[in-house]
């Protein structure tokens, strides 16, 4: 299972980036961890004809704060988010997502930017970006632009970066002050892609809840973000019946994918116990 | 842009020089340019952890890098840290727990368990279990490997 | 035998470990060869499939220097080969040539080979190879490949059956009619296969000027591939060779012949270079043999007490598109049947199997042949009857067994057992697991609609199989092993085995088993095997019998060569050597224990001082026996297995919480080899029961073929597995053994399929297909709701 035939180059600079992508488009991949892609090229599932090697590119590392925003990188490995004091503190939400983002060796490659402009529907952090407001910063030959979190994913690793832009940073508003995350996920097993994760934001106040922004992952072909199940949990004290309300509600705002993992209909059933669950635990975290 | 490049790195402390074609994964550039077989592969798709080697002072899967990409990198493998020392104690505590059969995924499991120590602190069996996830073993069942680790992690960080 | 200071009996180190430990295994991809190629092959996309040309000129293009041969090149020089049986003569299986010719029968069937300089260079030449197609109908739903309207996997055959029978003593309909409680349950058992972690290498190097064939490769049995590559390449025997260097890891994958790894050979043959294949882990998903795959309804009567009263099983197995040479795929439900519920006392019972080919990758056996499958059903019944009786299942158990009083007998489904000790091992696993409080604390936690389950399964494992079976099949399967033990000059020893290696630690043991014999150390043995040439011929690693086999060959040339060292120093000494004993390196007297002269001086006066011995002694300091099991079929372990776990009711997860086994697998050679079998035997089980299930869809291509997607075991989530052992060393050979190799495999799918249930009681749902999976809870629970 050897990769077929590619031509390889890492620039040094982010122009220079830019340019190649400009030049070879869609022939072109951006090899940044390689954690998903160079399965896939192993698999010979995929044959670009070059791959532009972005790990030397300095402006895509590091994770910092200013203004209210958390700056993630594209480069910047799982490992470093899972240890990251910022992250940690501002972002609970993605602190509490990285232990279930694969193992190890794989958080120590894997980018955080590799994750997002992959879009794999079942991965964690995409849904979190979606939950948490986050703001995707393309760069191309052509010029830059920010786009929402909930606007960027268009289907089973479909988005819309196009394919000379490079994602080169996620901007995530830190949690305020009176607000609480909850994250959950439930896969086969430890590390595995989930089959139901929801990604739960809320201003809680007592057991009153405001600003709800649930996500879910694992279910459809894209990072869902649940507007009835949020709406029907706003405003409200957390309570069974309203929990009822919220998982009712789910079932209009999520039409899950069924495969050998697991049906339409148990996903879910599963997304619905999780919201659930996650909702509780955060209240409960006062 | 080339589909060959000339790269420079460190393998075990020694310093490299070698043509290689872009396409190739660091495994088997480790096991075949350079005939360091210790390193496995067992599925080439980045689940199973046989291929675990060293990469500038943190684990990866071998088979997920190109050998391209560790250009001018420090690179060890089961190999060397075996001749350094290093991980003689996690070696010797493998051997008396007999927490490896095959041994085909004992490189890997020792790197992946050696990332662990170096934490510096003891785990409970549930943190190490979450740590070795990443790495198969299709004969032990674990349990005597995770014995071998929370001995080691006993006798250098106190029982 | 074993002396209190011996090696035997004590968990020793292996010393064969260190190697590995410091990355200095040898496996065969480690190995290197001048000139060698690389092979590839071309796989049918298809589940079933004409062939109507191959091209290779693209490939030819694309890779300057590339060969590419075709199945019908390869059959010019390999002849197909049938895995029928002369036993059962009701048994069909067709030809099947090395690389197919006209017509693929399963998707991943090797069409052609492309052979470059690299293996990347071949699979590029593999992926332009131009494949003309004719798609046609496959058979490949499971239970319904014995339908009317099914596509046949081999119209000549004119059905899918390859076999049927049906067995049974006494009256099981009338014991069940007049049962007071008869419960019933059919049960599904996923297809899976072994996942060694290694995958399946050759590397076959045809010498044309030599005419000699030497293969190395990770295979458990290499004596049958010599045979095979001798009979079906044309070489004549003496000039095959094959080496099985490390192996990591085989469970009963890499037992079988693979017409993709005696292909290699052929191409070798034809090209007249050394050529290597390495199976990759997509392609051993849909070449490794596959296993289980059964349907089983099964029907169990007991009276108000508790009692037995008759049991009935049908089974279906279902097949890929062949068995193997040598190795009938019928096992897998003959061990079903057979041995379901055979502990316990029982007078009546009926049997029928049916088996069916499918278009699916061959079946072969792995880890535990069947016998998950007859423990897993027949102890749910128990469980289920217990219930219905109002008796603790633990309880059911010590009524049901066979009393020692009954031994030897012969079980209604047709083993014969001359003596086990499932009492004894129930006894101890209920202490070891503290029944009594898990049941009280699980009664406190329903209270808090929390579910726990217990399982308490008891097992069988069939082990070391003697030549009854085989003989009569015409299988070119050695059922005996061979050793030779030698003193080296300097008073080492060194023992040359047929048993094959691949983990077990069976190596380690032999030496504990030769230092006994020898009264030296463990480590001052060294033992190597795993080539045709150089050993003694042997059978191979299965069946759990390397020690068993393996090991009374190893002990009886051992003790060959205990007894001509004594001889030759009787004559040193001018002692007779009735009074010498060996011990301490030494020849000892055997009264004081006084060592008379050390083993070097043997060894050193043995082979280089000939001329100081009196006219007309012949040292032979080296013995070579052969060991064939002639007293029994078999060798038969028992125990129980216990699980502890908790369902989530609400997601269908499972938390493992402890997992308990107590085994009796006669002398135990080496503790610490005994219980790493048996945990990694649980693993797989727990794999089996849980996770392991290659899916495919109703035109037979594998959904899952990828480890991303195919689930096994690891680290995290598995509970600590805490062993006991109850031992009784069998009768009928000097050192007692029986095999440990597949106890794990045997008993955990039941006990943890058992506790599940036990969890789901209150909720009235039952999970009767493995794996299970949360989705299947779920749906038990959903359906038990709706009534
Ligand atoms: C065994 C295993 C288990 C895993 N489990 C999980 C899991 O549970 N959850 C999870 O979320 N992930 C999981 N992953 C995936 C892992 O997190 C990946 O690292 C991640 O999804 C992709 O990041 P990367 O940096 O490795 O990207 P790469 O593999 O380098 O790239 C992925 C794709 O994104 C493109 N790309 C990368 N960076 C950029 C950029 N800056 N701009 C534009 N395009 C870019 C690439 O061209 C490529 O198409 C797993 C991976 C493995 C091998
Ligand atoms: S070989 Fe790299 S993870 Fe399996
Ligand atoms: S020891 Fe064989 S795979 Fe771990």
């Amino acid at each position: 299972m050897k990769a077929p035939r590619f031509a390889y180059i890492r620039p040094e600079s982010l122009d220079e980036v830019l340019e190649l992508l400009a030049e070879h488009g869609e022939e072109a991949r951006i090899l940044a961890g390689g954690q998903s892609l160079m399965p896939t090229l192993n698999m010979r599932l995929s044959r670009p004809r070059l791959l532009i090697d972005i790990n030397r590119i300095e402006e895509l590392k590091g994770i910092s704060f200013e203004d209210g925003t958390v700056r993630i990188g594209a480069l910047a490995r799982h490992a470093e988010v899972m240890d990251s004091p910022v992250v940690a503190e501002h972002l609970p939400m993605i602190a509490e997502a990285m232990p279930h983002v694969a193992h190890v060796a794989i958080r120590n490659r894997g980018t955080f930017g590799g994750s997002i402009a992959l879009a794999d529907p079942a991965a964690e952090l995409p849904a979190c970006a979606v939950a948490l407001g986050a703001e995707f910063v393309l760069a191309s030959a052509r010029g830059r632009r920010s786009v929402a979190a909930r606007s960027f994913f268009n289907g089973l690793y479909e988005t819309e970066r196009g394919d000379d832009e490079l994602l080169i940073e996620t901007r995530i508003p830190a949690i305020e002050p009176g607000y609480r995350s909850s994250f959950m996920e439930l896969a086969r097993r430890h590390g595995d892609f989930a089959l139901a994760g929801v990604c739960c934001h809320a201003k809680v106040d007592g057991n009153v809840l405001s600003d709800v922004r649930l996500a879910f992952f694992g279910s459809e072909d894209r990072p869902r973000f649940a507007d009835a199940a949020s709406a029907a949990a706003e405003g409200k004290a957390w309570s069974d019946d309203v929990k009822d309300a919220v998982k009712e509600a789910l079932g209009g705002d999520l039409d899950p994918i069924g495969n050998f993992h697991a049906s339409a209909a148990t996903r879910l059933h599963l997304a619905r116990v999780l919201t659930g669950r996650a909702i509780d635990r955060m209240v409960a975290a006062g | 842009m080339d589909e060959f490049a000339d790269i420079e790195l460190t393998v075990n402390g020694e310093k490299i020089a070698k043509r290689v074609e872009a396409r190739q994964h660091l495994v088997d550039f480790l096991r075949i340019e350079l005939g360091l077989t210790g390193s496995h592969l067992g599925c080439e798709h980045g689940v199973c952890g046989a291929c675990t080697v060293k990469v500038d002072g943190s684990i990866v899967r071998g088979c997920l890098m190109l050998a391209i990409q560790a250009d001018g990198a420090d690179v060890w493998t089961i190999e060397g840290v075996s001749d350094s020392g290093e991980i003689e104690d996690l070696q010797e505590a493998f051997i008396n727990r007999n927490a490896l059969q095959c041994g085909y995924c004992t490189p890997g499991m020792l790197l992946t368990a050696a990332e662990m120590l170096e934490a510096g602190r003891k785990m409970t069996r549930a943190e190490i279990r979450e740590f070795l996830s990443g790495n198969y073993c299709r004969c032990t069942g674990y349990h005597a490997i995770v014995d071998a680790v929370e001995t080691t992690m006993e006798s250098r960080f106190g029982g | 035998m074993a002396d209190p200071g011996g090696a035997v009996g004590r968990p020793l180190p292996r010393s064969g470990a260190r190697r590995l430990a410091f990355g200095r295994g040898k496996y065969s991809d480690d190995l290197r060869f001048p000139g060698l190629l690389h092979l590839a092959f071309v796989r049918s996309p298809y589940a079933h499939a004409r062939i109507l040309g191959i091209d290779p000129a693209p490939a030819l293009a694309a890779v300057p220097g590339a060969r590419v041969i075709t199945g019908a090149e390869i059959a010019t020089v390999c002849k197909p080969w049938q895995g029928t049986m002369d036993h059962l003569p009701t048994m069909v299986s067709p030809p099947q040539h090395a690389v197919a010719v006209d017509r693929a029968v399963w998707q991943g069937e090797p069409v052609a080979a492309a052979v470059a300089a690299s293996r990347a260079k071949a699979e590029d030449a593999a992926n332009e190879v131009a494949v003309a197609w004719e798609p046609l109908p496959a058979a490949a739903v499971r239970d319904r490949t014995l339908d009317e309207d099914a596509a046949l996997v081999h119209p000549e055959l004119g059905s899918n059956l390859c076999f049927s029978t049906a067995l049974g003593t006494g009256d099981s309909e009338a014991a069940l009619d007049g049962a007071t409680h008869v419960v019933e349950g059919r049960f599904s058992f996923a297809r899976h296969s072994g996942i060694p972690l290694e995958m399946r290498t050759v590397i076959a190097d045809y010498d044309p000027g030599e005419g000699t064939l030497t293969v190395h490769g990770s295979h458990q049995s290499p004596w049958h591939q010599q045979d095979t590559l001798s009979r079906h390449l044309g070489i004549p025997e003496h000039l095959v060779r094959v080496v099985a260097p490390d192996i990591g890891g085989g469970f009963g994958i890499k037992l079988h012949i693979y017409g993709d790894e005696i292909a290699v050979s052929a191409v070798s043959k034809i090209l007249g270079r050394p050529v290597k294949y390495v199976v990759d882990r997509m392609e051993a998903f849909v070449s490794d043999v596959h296993a289980r795959d059964q349907a089983v309804a099964a029907r169990l009567g007991v009276d108000g007490d508790g009692r037995i009263r008759g049991l009935s099983v049908d089974a279906l197995t279902s097949l890929g598109a062949y068995g193997s040479l040598g190795r009938p795929p019928i096992s897998e439900g003959m061990m079903t049947i057979m041995m379901a519920a055979g502990a316990y006392a029982n007078a009546h019972y009926d049997a029928r199997l049916r088996v069916a080919f499918q278009n699916k990758p061959p079946s072969g056996m792995y880890r535990a042949v069947g016998q998950p499958i007859a423990c897993a059903v027949a102890e749910q019944l128990l469980d289920w009857a217990a219930g219905a009786a109002g008796i603790d299942p633990v309880e059911l158990r010590r009524r049901n067994y066979w009393t020692d009083d009954d031994y030897p007998l012969r079980t209604p489904g047709g083993l014969a057992i001359n003596r086990l000790s499932p009492r004894r091992c129930l006894d101890k696993l209920v202490g070891m697991m503290g029944y009594e409080s898990l049941r009280a604390e699980q009664a406190d936690l329903r209270k808090a609609g929390i579910h726990r389950g217990i399982g308490v399964a008891t097992f069988l494992e069939m082990t070391s199989v003697g030549p009854a079976y085989y003989g009569p099949s015409g299988a070119h399967i050695s059922t005996q092993d061979g050793a030779t033990v030698r003193l080296e000059p300097s008073g080492a020893v060194r023992c040359v085995t047929s048993v094959i290696e691949l983990g077990q630690g069976t190596h380690a043991a032999l030496a504990q088993i030769v230092a006994d014999r020898l009264g030296v150390a463990a480590n001052d043995v060294g033992v190597v095997g795993g080539d045709t040439a150089t050993t003694p011929y042997g059978g191979g690693a299965w069946a759990s019998r390397g020690l068993t086999i393996g090991g009374e060959a190893v002990w009886r040339a051992a003790g060959g060569l205990r007894a001509n060292i004594l001889e030759l120093a009787g004559s040193i000494l001018q002692a007779d050597r009735a009074d010498l004993d060996l011990a301490g390196g030494a020849v000892c007297d055997r009264a004081t224990g006084e060592p008379r002269i050390a083993l070097s001086e043997i060894g050193r006066i043995g082979h280089f001082r000939h001329d100081t011995l009196p006219p007309g002694i012949q040292p032979e300091l080296a013995v070579t026996r052969h060991y064939v099991p002639d007293a029994a079929p078999f060798a038969l372990a028992n125990g129980v297995q216990g699980s502890s776990l908790e369902v989530d009711v609400e997601t269908g997860e499972i938390r493992l919480l402890d997992h308990w086994v107590v085994e009796d697998c006669g002398r135990i050679v080496n503790p610490l080899l005994v219980e790493e079998q048996i945990r990694g035997g649980v693993v797989q089980g727990i794999g089996g029961a849980l996770f392991e299930e290659c899916r495919y869809d109703e035109d037979g291509q594998m959904l899952n073929a990828s480890f991303a997607d195919y689930l096994v075991p690891m680290a995290a989530g598995l509970p600590d597995i805490h062993v006991g052992h109850v031992e009784t060393p069998i009768e009928e050979t000097a050192l007692g053994t029986k095999g440990a190799g597949e106890a794990g495999t045997v008993g955990a799918p039941a006990a943890i399929m058992l506790a599940v249930n036990d969890a789901l009681r209150p909720l009235g749902a039952r999970v009767t297909s493995l794996p299970i999976t949360p989705e299947s809870i779920l749906e038990a629970i959903a359906a038990a709701r709706a009534g």
